[in-house]
């Protein structure tokens, strides 16, 4: 065997680093762990700062950004799962204000940017039932809803929290047909709302959210079917008697005010047993409270979840 | 009455009817191929049975339209493309039965009698389907010969049943926007209500 001597003498590495070599690699692997982590101490998102948080991962797989903001039901834009995403370029999320009022001591209007700064945004990742019988897996970014309704410091009567979506039918061009008596009305109790599961949402994947999936800000109840996490919520209000939801009123006998996501109370004209994860080829069974009933079942102890659908 | 186009001649007729034949196959075409590209959105199955259903009852309209078609225009010649389009219907229908029990039950039998049996638009949609396949089978002329005009009339009116079964099963699916299935039960009250208006002018047997 010959040598080629192409390579010049002081490209040779000293022996006493070559015989100290692993030690190097280690020490330089160190040092530039620690440079990284000073720089990003959290999981620093896209356009949203916010940590994420560890008691909601679940084993679920999320379901692709692309699908989450292509595939929605937002009937201020349309009624087909593709028209949101084509038309909701005409919402306006700045100025945004939302009035939080009612049987409150403090009622307050806050201006989306106010809200931004609430509280430490997390990321959580929820899944997401549609009343529908199709699901998705979702992280969304946001903080409990609870901080915000504290804030406004309900009083003793405030059995109810209503929440409104914006109602304007040249930015949102669906709305000049009432398919829906505008504007979109959703409701929770008092306990529900309080609840740490329940999210006031302002992104999802880590960014803000898209306008077709209720930018600029909504609440996000997951043990609940979808419809009932109200989207380009613009108030909210405490109040003492059950409101009555737009699906409540479109369709009494098909939409209860409670919604919970339950496999065994069948939706009057199909089953709820199972349903499709978006991206899955089989269905797959429904989860009573969409398998968050650890946390929310005892909110309905002693109720007729059939009567109370 | 014009004239015009009054008759035509073979030649063209089976030329049209090979052109409504790939029209007619356009749909099926379109899925296939965006089904290749994954361009059939987040819920591919839910998007091929809307898609497949549409296009059964598309062609159910479109074959219900045609004795009105004619009467109106008395042009006879529009009829010899009836048969094609009823059997294009029963071919979506296929398809779209075909999805629902492949793709969306994967074959789950006890799963799918529970839904024909407690879903009213399952029910009612099944039923169309069912009472399409004996109106697919006796299409032929040998059929029709062997029943005879008569029979063979009486049960092709089944049509109107198969067609109304159709739209309700559109409409009692839909959550809340009803218009499409409410565009095609205008088309079919519209041909029904044409074929009545000319039998009774002409006292014609239909």
């Amino acid at each position: 065997m010959r040598f080629r001597a192409d390579i010049q003498e002081n490209e040779v590495t000293p022996r006493g680093l070559w015989e100290r070599r692993r030690e190097f690699l280690q020490t330089s692997l160190r040092v530039t762990a620690a440079a990284g982590l000073m720089t990003t101490p959290f999981k620093v998102l896209a356009g949203l700062n916010a940590t994420s948080n560890p008691d909601f991962r679940p084993e679920d797989a999320p379901t692709p950004r692309d699908k989450v903001i292509s595939y929605n039901n937002f009937y201020e834009f349309g009624t087909g799962k593709e028209d949101p995403s084509e038309r909701a370029g005409s919402l306006k999320t700045r100025p945004w204000m939302v009035v939080v009022d009612g049987e409150v001591n403090q009622p307050k209007t806050f201006d989306i940017d106010q809200l931004l700064k609430l509280a430490p945004l997390e990321e959580r990742i929820y899944r997401m039932r549609c009343v529908e019988a199709w699901s998705m897996v979702i992280p969304w970014v946001g903080f409990p809803l609870s901080i915000l309704l504290r804030q406004v410091d309900p009083r003793g009567n405030a059995k109810f929290v209503e929440f409104e979506t914006l109602k304007d039918p040249d930015q949102m061009s669906g709305q000049r047909r009432n398919v829906l008596d505008w504007p979109y009305r959703e409701g929770l109790r008092i306990d529900e709302a309080m609840n740490p599961l329940a999210l006031l949402a302002v992104g999802l994947y880590g960014d803000v959210l898209p306008n077709q999936n209720g930018a600029p800000v909504r609440i996000v109840v997951p043990w609940k079917y979808g419809f009932k996490s109200a989207k380009s919520i613009v108030r909210i209000r405490l109040v003492e008697k059950m409101p009555v939801t737009s699906w409540m009123q479109a369709g009494p006998e098909e939409y209860g005010f409670y919604a919970n996501v339950n496999p065994e109370v069948d939706h009057p004209r199909w089953s709820q047993a199972r349903e499709r994860r978006i991206g899955d080829f089989l269905k797959r069974p429904t989860l009573p409270f969409n398998g968050y009933g650890e946390q929310v079942a005892s909110l309905y102890a002693g109720m007729d979840l059939r009567r109370n659908f | 009455m014009s004239e015009y186009l009054k008759r035509l001649s073979e030649p063209t007729i089976v030329w049209l009817k090979g052109v409504i034949f790939v029209l007619a196959l356009g749909p099926l075409a379109k899925l296939l191929v965006f089904g290749y590209q994954d361009h059939l959105g987040a819920n591919p199955i839910e998007k091929v049975l809307r898609n497949t259903g549409f296009w059964t009852l598309t062609f159910l309209t479109l074959t219900m339209a045609v004795t009105p078609l004619r009467q109106i225009s008395q042009r006879v010649w529009i009829g010899r493309f009836r048969r094609m389009l009823g059997l294009f219907a029963f071919f979506y229908a296929v398809l779209h039965f075909s999805t629902y029990l492949v793709l969306d039950q994967f074959f789950d039998w006890p799963s799918i009698l529970k839904d024909i049996a407690k879903r009213p638009y399952i029910t009612v949609g099944f039923t169309a389907f069912l009472v399409m396949i004996p109106l697919a089978f006796t299409s032929t002329d040998a059929m029709l010969r062997r029943l005879g005009g008569k029979r063979w009339r009486a049960l092709h009116r089944l049509v109107y049943l198969i067609t109304a079964a159709g739209v309700v099963h559109f409409w009692w699916l839909v959550k809340k926007d009803i218009i499409e299935p409410l565009i095609f039960a205008l088309l079919l009250v519209l041909s029904l209500a044409v074929r009545k208006f000319h039998s009774q002018r002409s006292g014609a047997r239909e």
